[in-house]
């Protein structure tokens, strides 16, 4: 039946999350953002609120179910903190989810268990490519197989906390033109990890370039298997991660701009005051609550295990417009001030412009 | 918990309504937009007999549970509702306006009606020939500020009646309530002029009550199988108990508005509603389009990453992705009604981007279509004129979004005008 209210728990996560974006992220984000570097404390404190090992069954060590629907909720909560501290504090997420969704026995047995311990995993994953062809269900990296083991040759780009990973699970196309995912160890031969990437937005989030010249992997580190993955399903739920992620963002700028139109007078009165300031501050609500409205439906679909890739296309087409034009629209309602960076209604413009292209940088 | 599930009963009713859609509504699309003032008697005749028993039913049951509490869980009414207008209106919006049924006048009795007000002006729905009720609210001086009510209902002591003068203009369904069957129209009127919003008080007026007339029927851009006109009251007398709730005129600030706000709270439902239906004309325009352009080859394929993507291609998924929003917008506001929870904001939200989205949406099926998106031997135009009234009627784009505005930033009418 048809709801849209969250359960008990979902409430719960989300409290608390929330507590933690707005008491520790929003304390230190502007300047992780201007110096390109998260405090170690807050990161070690959002490892602690436990997001990833209560996705995780028991039977691997987590305490949990894994959800696409509560992921989204918890992803909205977290991104309205900060993006870019978000997706440092789930980074290890990349690996774990898709083992959790498609890995075989012996992965989710090597890989999972390390999520419920204090530390966190050094794991990431490498999915898009540094090209305007980049397309992820026909990439340029590839993966062929020989003599029981997979080669791998190809560029990547936008893999966060590449430099310090253990492990970065690399998607690449098999001879078949499938996306399939293998699991390489940092020092793998013919593995080169670039200097760190200079973007617009994410600026607090280290990303990396990769290079793969040779790269060889047993083929049992193949996610999945030998019957592989089904790639549809995975990057589906990273669309969701983002797009939820893109909805906190909005969320974010949408409430700064309120409470400053309330607050700023001109001619007399708040600029709130006026329908044309007032107007743009309610299309933008009802956006960012029919995206959010979106996303839960494609997550819907992804928990039920039905087919979701139409819905995922539309919904991604809606959020990230949706997230540019809320972003850019409470930097138009703070004027000349917008654009100034002691406000921080630049940076989420900033980080929202990514979204369009940012594909599997978290997933859930 | 968060779900998108459609209850099985809902489902299985909607399957009806697309054949309803298809089979009655579709074929006599075009007549009933050529020949605006005759009545879609193919669609009134299959509805009928099925909404009648419906109502039969439901009025034995309410007659038998007498006024024991309404079971658990949630309420299927308004969920039902909402999905049905959307199939019906993607079949034909304007026909789907001449629904025989109590309509939003219905609603208004169902509200603050009495239990022997229910008795006397809802039974005829159970039984007999096709009625239909209607809400007359819009004056020509009075749109969507509704305070600005002119219509007067003076009380005679001697005779113990109400008298109303005044004009009443946008009346949906107005005639064949009150001249084609025998059905009512709840108006609103003042009982006292000075009262602001405390003194406007719901009526209702009978079919072929002495001093009441149909000035007019409005000639318009689209839904012209809907029957608009405009209705003037000369001295129409109407029995005391033909007033809605209480005819104090309370100036105890908090309550004084009580009356108004018993009209504004049945907005809570209908604009739900007519965001079903802009979106349901806006399903229309896009299926069809989307047949339309397969048939030329030209078919969305959602892999393709986005920089391979057609300016049609990018078209379609924009017109989709706008569609979903727009239409899981008013699935939330229906949602929370069946929940019991409040929607006024989320109804508002709803309307708002509905009416917009769906005129949007249709104006693209024509500029995809090229000429034949301009002719009218296709419906596409006819959908495009359709759907523009979505964004005006119960409450323009702007008013929905001034009350959304107002809600979100806590403002009341004095500090957001």
């Amino acid at each position: 039946m048809i709801d849209f209210e969250l359960d008990e728990e979902q409430k719960m996560l989300s409290e608390a999350i929330g507590r933690f974006a707005a008491e520790r992220v929003r304390r230190v984000y502007r300047e992780a953002d201007e110096e390109g570097q998260i405090p170690a404390d807050v990161l070690r404190s959002g490892w602690e609120l436990g997001l990833l090992p209560s996705s995780i069954p028991e039977e691997y060590g987590g305490f949990g179910a894994h959800s696409a629907v509560t992921g989204a909720i918890a992803l909205e909560s977290f991104a309205w903190g900060d993006l870019a501290i978000t997706l440092d504090i789930l980074a290890p997420g990349l690996v774990a989810i898709p083992i959790l969704l498609a890995g075989t026995e012996a992965q989710k047995a090597t890989y999972l268990p390390p999520f419920s311990q204090e530390e966190k995993p050094r794991l990431t994953a490498a999915l898009t490519e540094p090209s305007i062809h980049y397309d992820p269900r026909h990439l340029k990296t590839t993966a062929a197989l020989r003599d029981g083991h997979y080669v791998l040759n190809g560029v990547k780009s936008m893999v966060p906390l590449a430099d310090e990973a253990e492990t970065i699970l690399v998607y690449a196309q098999e001879s078949d033109g499938r996306t399939q995912g293998f699991l390489l160890p940092r020092h793998t031969p013919g593995l080169t990890v670039g200097e760190r990437e200079k973007l617009m937005g994410l600026r607090a989030l280290p990303t990396f370039g990769l290079t793969l010249t040779d790269c060889r992997v047993p083929a049992a580190n193949k996610l999945g298997g030998d019957a592989g993955i089904d790639f549809e399903v995975i990057l589906n739920h990273s669309r969701v991660a983002l797009a939820a992620a893109a909805v906190g963002v909005a969320r974010a700028s949408h409430e700064y701009a309120m409470r400053y139109a309330k607050e700023r007078i001109a001619f007399g009165e708040p600029i709130a005051h006026r329908q044309s300031i007032a107007f743009m501050l309610a299309e933008m609500a009802i956006d960012i609550d029919a995206a959010r409205l979106l996303v839960w439906e494609t997550a819907w679909l992804l928990d039920q295990g039905r087919p979701a890739t139409q819905n995922a296309t539309v919904m991604k087409q809606y959020v990230d417009e949706m997230v540019l034009r809320v972003t850019d629209g409470a930097v138009q309602v703070l004027g000349g001030h917008g654009y100034i960076r002691e406000h921080p209604v630049e940076l989420w413009l900033r980080n929202a412009r990514g979204f369009a292209t940012l594909d599997g940088l978290a997933i859930v | 918990m968060i779900s998108f599930e459609i209850p099985e009963r809902i489902t299985n009713e909607l399957q009806l309504a697309k054949m309803v859609a298809e089979q009655v509504m579709r074929p006599k699309s075009r007549y009933y937009d050529e020949y605006e003032h005759e009545r879609p008697w193919e669609y009134i005749n299959v509805m009928w007999p099925v909404l009648r028993d419906q109502n039969k039913r439901r009025f034995e049951r309410q007659a038998s549970n007498g006024s024991r509490p309404q079971r658990e869980g949630p309420d299927y009414t308004i969920l039902r509702l909402v999905m049905l207008v959307e199939q019906l209106s993607w079949g034909d919006a304007g026909q789907y306006l001449c629904t025989p049924d109590a309509a939003l006048g219905g609603a208004a009795i169902e509200a603050v009606g009495t239990t022997d007000q229910k008795n006397r002006f809802l039974k005829r729905f159970g039984e007999g020939e096709p009625k239909w009720g209607a809400m007359a609210m819009t004056e020509p001086g009075a749109g969507s500020d509704t305070s600005a009510i002119r219509t007067v209902a003076t009380l005679d002591e001697k005779t113990n009646e109400w008298v109303l003068n005044g004009e009443k203009i946008f009346c949906t369904s107005g005639s064949l309530a009150l001249e084609e069957s025998d059905g009512f129209v709840v108006v609103w009127a003042t009982v006292d002029r000075h009262a602001g919003r405390a003194g406007m008080k719901p009526f209702v007026v009978e079919a072929k009550t002495p001093g009441v007339s149909i000035a007019k029927k409005e000639e318009k851009l689209g839904i012209r199988a809907s029957d608009t006109v405009a209705i003037v009251f000369n001295d129409a007398r109407l029995p005391y108990d033909h007033i809605l709730g209480s005819p104090e005129v309370q100036q105890v600030d908090a309550a004084s508005t009580k009356g108004f706000k018993g009209a504004m709270r049945t907005f809570d439902a209908s604009r739900p509603v007519v965001a079903a239906s802009a979106m349901g004309i806006a399903r229309a325009a896009l299926d069809f389009t989307r047949e339309r352009l397969a048939e030329e080859g030209i078919k969305v394929d959602y892999t393709k990453p986005r920089f391979t993507w057609t300016a049609v291609e990018r078209d379609l998924i924009e017109m989709e992705a706008r569609h979903k929003a727009g239409w899981l917008l008013t699935l939330r506001a229906a949602g929370l009604m069946a929940h019991g929870k409040e929607n006024r904001l989320e109804a508002s939200m709803c309307k708002a981007r509905a009416g917009e989205t769906a005129t949007w949406i249709t104006q693209k099926a024509v500029e995809l279509l090229g000429p034949l998106g301009y002719s009218r031997e296709l419906l596409v135009e006819k959908w495009m004129r359709d759907a523009k009234i979505n964004d005006i009627y119960e409450g323009t784009k702007q008013i929905n979004l001034l009350i959304v505005a107002r809600s979100i930033l806590g403002y009341t009418r004095h500090e957001l005008k």
